[in-house]
């Protein structure tokens, strides 16, 4: 006896939106910006670099409840050359800062960073001699997360916000005139 | 093994040590800062006494004490009999020099070099006295009493972000 076909039939998967394009009959014309921003931004692969009270608030949002992997960042790598995401969460110590500067160097073009809580984005609390007030301050930062430490939902918003970033990236960007000034300022090449 | 009798001893072999107190069943004494290490020694190798293990070693700043303003602490256990005894000795924070502990305690490696990391007391002899936890460029001792709460010259706080922009 055969089995009924269900094709599609679970409404509860939402699809990813076509992109803007020319359409007929078996073809479709879009740009290569759209296609390949959508799946950029719908495989991220993250980086956690988890400090403190923040990475739980994280491990959290990977785990099963908040689930981090129904936004397309399946796997966490820990390894920077084959990540796209680089996740600060917690405090980072003046002595961490050059090691954080590596970590961003070693990732492959293109990436970008999520500053996870208050510490991350500027020192939070710790108002003191020896943190670095803000990542920002040796790596450019995409998306800053507040909260202290910031929820799941918070986090998810964040990766969120950072995959419409994504989305509407010009393929070019990379190699913007801004793009490069702004690296330069970090004395990144 | 008393408190009585450790006192007796010590004064015995080091009459210049001063100031005695007992606090919570602990005996505290002074050393003058050139003896630190006579003093470590003989207790560490004293048959009666044997003082070997040395808990911590830590600094104090005392900015209104004129000529002795830091003061290093050797926190010591007799394992044996397991008596603990507190040692002090004080340094003008002009001229912060004393003797390393380390050739009788190899554990008070990196205890020197927090101290002088925080407190930048120089201990003479010390096989590698650098920074350990603070930044190697750092050019202060941040634990030293001589900084406003808030300081004033910091450059790296974004002023913006704390409302005092």
């Amino acid at each position: 006896m055969p089995r009924p076909v269900q094709y599609n039939e679970n409404t509860k998967v939402a699809l990813a939106n076509i992109p803007d394009g020319y359409q007929g009959e078996g073809f479709m014309a879009t740009k290569f910006d759209q296609v390949i921003g959508l799946a950029r931004a719908n495989s991220l692969w993250p980086l956690p670099f988890a400090t403190s009270c923040c990475g739980i608030e994280f491990m959290a949002t990977m785990g099963a409840n908040y689930d981090l992997a129904r936004f397309g960042s399946e796997r966490m790598g820990f390894t920077p050359r084959q990540c796209d995401m680089l996740l600060v969460a917690g405090t980072i110590a003046k002595k961490m800062a050059p090691i954080l500067r590596q970590v961003y160097l070693q990732m492959a073009e293109p990436r970008w960073v999520i500053a996870i809580g208050a510490c991350a984005s500027s020192g939070g609390i710790f108002d003191s001699y020896p943190v670095l007030q803000g990542i920002d301050q040796v790596i450019p930062v995409d998306v800053y997360v507040p909260g202290c430490p910031p929820r799941p939902e918070g986090i998810l918003d964040g990766v969120l916000k950072l995959q419409e970033i994504v989305k509407h990236e010009s393929l070019r960007r990379r190699h913007s005139e801004q793009y490069k000034g702004l690296l330069n300022e970090y004395g990144i090449q | 093994m008393s408190n009585e009798q450790i006192k007796q001893r010590l004064s015995e072999k080091f009459p210049d040590i001063s100031d005695w107190e007992e606090n919570y069943g602990i005996q505290s004494f002074r050393v003058p800062a050139g003896d630190n290490l006579k003093v470590l020694q003989f207790l560490y190798e004293d048959e009666e006494l044997q003082f070997q293990f040395l808990t911590d070693l830590t600094g104090v700043h005392y900015p209104d004490r004129a000529g002795e303003e830091l003061c290093i602490v050797y926190h010591l256990h007799n394992l044996v009999a397991n008596v603990r005894l507190r040692m002090k000795a004080y340094v003008p924070v002009a001229r912060p020099d004393i003797h390393s502990a380390t050739p009788v305690f190899s554990g008070a490696n990196w205890m020197e070099r927090e101290t002088y990391d925080f407190f930048g007391v120089n201990f003479i002899g010390h096989p590698n006295l650098t920074r350990i936890l603070n930044v190697d460029e750092m050019d202060y001792f941040p634990m030293r009493k001589e900084y406003p709460m808030e300081d004033p010259t910091r450059i790296d706080k974004d002023d913006e972000m704390f409302g005092r922009g």
